[in-house]
């Protein structure tokens, strides 16, 4: 431990005292950065994702063939020519599994984004204004998780009025009405957790000496409440990234997620979920790029959670 | 505690009107359950209207769904409505699938909570072992593979069993896993015979739901047992030379009890609503392929039935969560 990690500005050192000044405090998200990037699996887990952001965005792209050739071949085996093979009505699987996971990825980022916001709004309301707004949203928060969310999914896909609010140009994009009701439903746990937070750290000096100051409610809750529970927000965020994305294969497993002319890494797979024993690649190939997300995202997860904890005494700031 | 429980019990009564209702309409906007049936061959005003009347869908939203409500109360949970399937009673086919769904999820939830605690535990005292890694890169790794991957894989290899079964032993009443539920008429033979059924109907739906929640349970075993190690009353034990089991299970296993109790009572009764993806793939007619099923079928009635029922267990589990919370740990007072 060589770090002063100080709450309050260092004073400027004067130039004799710099002479035998060997260390410098650290800023707190330097020594947050420092630990996450000495935490090897996260790390890892950090490049893996980043490619596989790369390799769908740009890959997809830059690909010989399109995800709209077809007739290329019937089950041509991986290797060649197409390393991923080709599908039952000659579609190169490089350029769908690419597709694919385009459409999986932005499911996970639009429902990470809007988990994550409602949750730590409505959490952190509850939270801080108590009273009649907490038992409100708290009563709210039971009666998401008592709704099943298969029945919110499906009234969602159905309604005409949601299809025609999120048409992009003439076609309908039903991976955006997806993404918006998994993120719909899966706020509850963040709120949940908010909230908890909040309550002590609402009574905590640092609040009521803002609050005598005469700081608003927004300034007390925004600067002073939450920057204390970033920690919690970032990693929840992480780690809904690959709830996100299992979630959705679920739903396309059961015909409640993306539906064509969208396409996702899960529908891939259930699309090809009797190739199983004769064409296994169609499955495993996008089976493998939905574990590899996952895990990738899961281990990013893990390493800030770690390097946020001031109490983890194995990785050294 | 008493006053506690019996006021949250009283809460959660108004939620469940307004979930209850809720609900319904989300049903009623995922489609006319009688469209499909509408345009199948041209049918007379007379008969369509005959027909609305019967599943009472020829009156608005608010009267039907007090209609609903009036009849639930008393007991009556309603019937199917869409033709082909018309007349069935909602409630014996909800009762059905609860138990279906009990007898697979009640093991399985066990196993992976034993399992859960014991990894987590060996884990957390043996920090950073090989064990440790192992365990943690392999609770990853489960709960980063799609469920339904999972169980496919598992089927498909039920089935190569199977194969290989019978060609070794040239008898076909040797296919011992069986990918389709349990079997309707309940188990029959010889004791041998019985448990070579019951296990190859339980095996892979309990493999495919342990996994998952195994793999969860160990992780907050683990952290909550850190969390516990890691304080000043622990190393003081150990300083007074305390046996290291000692300390382990009289010391700090009771303390680290307290997470996973909450965790472990939350998902059951989250599960009780059914294994929506292992019960579709293992073919297990429980709640959750009922949900499935009457969603796709636009059953209102019975969607209603199952999130009733399941909503009960939610609200009730969620009490025992709190409840076991403030047992196991006398600093928290419920009031």
């Amino acid at each position: 431990m060589t770090d002063v990690i100080s709450p309050v500005a260092q004073p400027p050192a004067s130039p004799e005292a710099s002479q035998f000044d060997t260390t410098t405090a650290r800023k707190q998200w330097q020594v947050i950065l420092r630990r996450f990037f000495r935490h090897k699996a996260a790390v890892f887990g950090m490049i893996v994702f980043v490619a596989l952001v790369l390799l769908a965005f740009i890959g997809g792209s830059v690909w010989k063939y399109s995800y709209t050739d077809l007739n290329l071949g019937r089950y041509v085996t991986p290797g060649g020519d197409h390393p991923f093979g080709t599908g039952h009505i000659g579609e190169d699987m490089f350029a769908q599994v690419m597709r694919g996971m385009q459409f999986s990825l932005q499911i996970a980022m639009v429902v990470a984004v809007i988990a994550t916001g409602l949750g730590v709004v409505l959490g952190a309301l509850a939270g801080y204004l108590r009273g009649w707004v907490d038992a409100l949203i708290s009563r709210f928060i039971d009666l998401m998780l008592v709704l099943p969310a298969l029945v919110i999914a499906a009234a969602m896909t159905r309604s005409t009025f949601l299809l025609e609010a999120t048409k992009t140009g003439s076609q309908g994009s039903n991976w955006l009405l997806v993404a918006l009701y998994i993120g719909f439903t899966s706020w509850m746990s963040v709120a949940r957790t908010i909230r908890g937070m909040v309550l002590s750290l609402r009574e905590k000096e640092f609040v009521e000496a803002a609050r005598a100051l005469g700081a608003p409610t927004r300034r007390i809750v925004f600067k002073h409440i939450l920057p204390n529970t970033i920690d919690v927000i970032i990693v929840n965020a992480t780690l809904a990234i690959a709830q996100a994305v299992l979630l959705e294969a679920a739903l396309s497993f059961i015909g409640l997620g993306v539906q064509t002319p969208d396409t996702s890494l899960g529908l891939l797979i259930s699309q090809n979920k009797n190739e199983f024993t004769i064409h296994p690649w169609l499955f495993f190939i996008p089976f493998v790029f939905i574990v590899l997300i996952s895990l990738s995202v899961n281990f990013i997860g893990d390493g800030l959670r770690d390097a946020f904890d001031p109490r983890q005494k194995r990785v050294k700031a | 505690m008493f006053r506690y429980i019996i006021r949250r019990i009283l809460i959660s009564i108004p939620m469940l009107i307004v979930a209850s209702f809720l609900c319904f309409a989300l049903t009623s906007v995922m489609g006319d359950p009688l469209g499909e049936w509408k345009l199948q061959k041209p049918r007379t005003p007379a008969e369509i209207s005959a027909a609305y009347a019967r599943t009472g869908y020829d009156k608005p939203l608010i009267p039907r769904y007090v209609n609903w409500a009036e009849h639930f109360v008393q007991g009556d949970w309603g019937e199917t409505v869409t033709p082909g399937n018309a007349g069935e009673k909602v409630k014996p086919k909800v009762i059905d699938a609860f138990w279906t769904t009990s007898k697979l999820v009640i093991g399985s939830e066990i196993i992976a909570l034993i399992l859960g605690m014991l990894i987590g535990v060996i884990g957390a005292v043996r920090q950073y072992s090989i064990f440790d890694y192992g365990a943690t890169g392999f609770a990853f790794t489960m709960f980063s593979m799609p469920l339904f991957c999972i169980a496919l894989i598992l089927k498909n290899g039920g089935i190569q069993l199977n194969n290989w079964l019978e060609s070794v032993t040239g008898d076909a009443s040797n296919r011992w896993i069986v990918t389709s539920g349990p079997p309707v008429g309940g188990f029959t033979g010889g004791i041998g015979q019985q448990i070579f059924q019951y296990t190859g109907a339980y095996i892979l739906p309990t493999i495919c739901l342990v996994s998952v929640q195994f793999a969860l349970y160990s992780r907050f075993q683990r952290a909550s047992m850190l969390d516990v190690l890691n304080q000043d009353y622990v190393r003081t034990a150990q300083a007074k030379g305390i046996s290291q089991a000692r300390v382990v299970f009289k010391h700090a296993y009771r303390n680290a009890l307290i997470p996973i109790a909450t965790v472990a009572s939350l998902n059951f009764g989250a599960l009780v609503g059914g294994a929506v993806i292992t019960e579709t793939v293992f073919g297990w007619s429980g709640m959750g392929k009922l949900l499935v099923d009457s969603i796709t079928k636009l059953e209102p009635y019975m969607v209603l039935g199952l999130m009733m029922s399941t909503a009960v267990f939610v609200v009730l589990f969620n009490l025992i969560a709190d409840v076991l919370y403030a047992f196991l740990d006398p600093r928290i007072r419920l009031d």
